[in-house]
């Protein structure tokens, strides 16, 4: 028995998620390195030669490839075969690798391939964390969950393959976490023994279900499918798997505590003082983490605030959300990314006020949009008891206050307005659309 | 409908256990991904597309089996006794290589109808 070079203690995210995957005893590593990625490949080419993992016999492939579209390919060629498999990328490498992700989502493989998030690049290069890479790939099928600790990080792939090899879901999985905020600092982080986490990990098989590489049985998938024939059904089965996911990320996640002992919401949605909260601010990621510090800070000076947490994001869980706007009606919703030309600017933002059109009791609450923290921009927790602010500001007054920075009914949080920056367009919040 | 456990009995046979045809009939059957399986003749019998057919001169033949080696649609039968070559006019579609790569020229495109 070999002792772990590392088992509990702080560890950067990065590498807290390569151990995550050692742990759940991949079998195949496909590698490209980018920032703010970098570290989880270069660990884990190391982790497979490391004596702990040869001593217990886990034969873990590690391929380096020559682009992210090669690494996403090798990804889809390993798991047609069966193999467990795991890879990392972010930005810009997760854009190269998009027409192979939607490879594994129509031949419905269970990949799963952190994200280590930052600013996508075009008019100016960024590195830092914004969500705009994984929100990019939101409609694309894949199951995303966006993760606010490091110990998360970990304990999310490693729940990962149970959500997406189960037999009823069969989807790649993005676990997501924001660039350099969680990937290179430290923080505690706690492995799972190796042998519990081979207990808790879904069995390996020898082949999936509707796909093997068996010269005995010989198949053929991805031909071409003629527009009367079956196409729009298989796109429909992926839907259908996604709202089967969330069942499944649910029980997933009961096991996990049950063993372990941690948990994060059901999985879903993590709430922080929501249930008896007057207002509410939904968010995901790290800053949404950081808002149970602001409703603190809040609670402590007599404001009955509460936080919301989206860890997954797709599949949508809109009965969780729903649950909590119905009691508190007046809702803030926190975007690290934006999506240009939304209704609202905001991907999470747009969802759930979708979402809430559903019924009758969300029907009419009041939801703010905001956007902060674009491109790595820090979003401190003042900023954060401001927003909370406004949404107390509604709540009393019954309108959103006006402020420089709102703009296109949007509260574009830490934006830099100067001392002479007036408001533009109409001042409307779309809460009652 | 087919019960869930059955359709996957059926896709999952040996090659020679497999359904000749298969066929899914609505969205409840289908497997999550689309696939198929290599069954011979699924576009029906291809040889009525053939305009000229390899007729092979069986003195010369050599049985070199390039004609076997190249052709696109494994068409080209070998007996396995004798090793003699001849042809499976069902699916055929009389492209012309065999001709074209036989080192003795022995497969003439003889035009049909």
């Amino acid at each position: 028995m070999v002792e772990p070079k590392f088992f509990e203690g702080p560890q950067k995210g990065n590498l807290a998620a390569a151990y995550a995957a050692m742990d759940a005893n991949v079998d195949v590593i496909t590698a490209y390195p980018i920032t703010p990625q970098t570290t989880v490949v270069e660990e884990l080419s190391s982790l497979v030669g490391e004596e702990e993992f040869i001593a217990r016999n886990q034969k873990t492939q590690f391929m380096r490839m020559e682009s992210e579209h090669s690494v996403a390919a090798g990804l889809v060629g390993a798991s047609y075969a069966g193999a467990r498999v795991y890879s990392a990328t972010a930005g810009q490498g997760l854009l190269y690798m998009t027409e192979m992700i939607h490879w594994m989502v129509g031949a419905r493989l269970p990949v799963v391939l952190s994200i280590a998030t930052r600013g996508l690049t075009g008019g100016g290069w960024n590195i830092w964390a914004d969500y705009g890479d994984i929100m990019g790939l939101r409609d694309s099928g894949i199951m995303i969950q966006l993760l606010g600790t490091h110990q998360e990080i970990y304990d999310s792939i490693l729940m990962g393959f149970n959500i997406s090899e189960h037999p009823d879901v069969m989807l790649p999985l993005f676990p997501a976490y924001g660039g350099f905020v969680l990937s290179h600092t430290s923080k505690p982080v706690k492995r799972v023994p190796w042998e519990e986490a081979q207990k808790f990990v879904i069995p390996k098989r020898d082949e999936w279900e509707h796909v093997w590489i068996d010269s005995e049985r010989p198949m053929m998938t991805g031909a071409l499918i003629m527009p009367q024939s079956f196409y729009a059904e298989f796109r429909i089965k992926a839907h259908e798997a996604q709202l089967k996911a969330i069942s499944v990320i649910k029980d997933t996640m009961a096991e996990f505590e049950k063993r372990f002992g941690r948990s994060y919401g059901n999985g879903l949605v993590e709430p922080y003082k929501a249930d008896d909260a007057d207002v509410l601010m939904i968010g995901y990621g790290t800053i949404a983490k950081q808002a149970e510090d602001a409703v603190d800070v809040l609670r402590e000076q007599g404001y009955k605030a509460g936080a919301l947490r989206v860890r997954t994001y797709r599949p949508f869980p809109t009965e969780d959300i729903l649950k909590y706007i119905k009691k508190t009606q007046i809702v803030g919703v926190m975007d690290r990314a934006i999506a240009f030309g939304n209704p609202t600017a905001g991907p999470l933002s747009t969802d759930i006020m979708a979402a809430c059109q559903r019924y009758d009791s969300t029907r009419n609450a009041k939801i703010l949009p905001f956007i902060g923290g674009l491109g790595g921009r820090d979003v401190t927790y003042d900023d954060q008891i401001e927003q909370f602010k406004i949404l107390f500001d509604l709540k009393e007054k019954g309108e959103a206050p006006k402020k420089p920075y709102k703009m296109w009914g949007t509260y574009w949080t830490g934006l830099i307005t100067g001392s002479d920056k007036v408001p533009q367009g109409e001042e409307e919040y779309f809460g009652d659309i | 409908m087919v019960e869930e456990a059955k359709k996957w009995e059926i896709i999952r046979k040996s090659r020679e256990e497999r359904p000749k045809i298969q066929s899914w009939t609505s969205y409840w059957d289908l497997p999550p991904a689309s696939l198929s399986f290599p069954i011979k003749g699924c576009a029906g019998h291809t040889g009525d597309w053939r305009t000229f057919k390899p007729v092979i001169n069986q003195d010369e033949c050599i049985k070199c089996y390039h004609c076997y080696m190249y052709c696109p649609e494994g068409t080209v039968l070998i007996d396995d006794e004798s090793g003699i070559v001849s042809f499976d006019y069902d699916y055929c579609k009389g492209c012309g290589i065999c001709a074209e790569m036989c080192p003795k020229k022995c497969i003439e495109m003889q035009r049909e109808v």
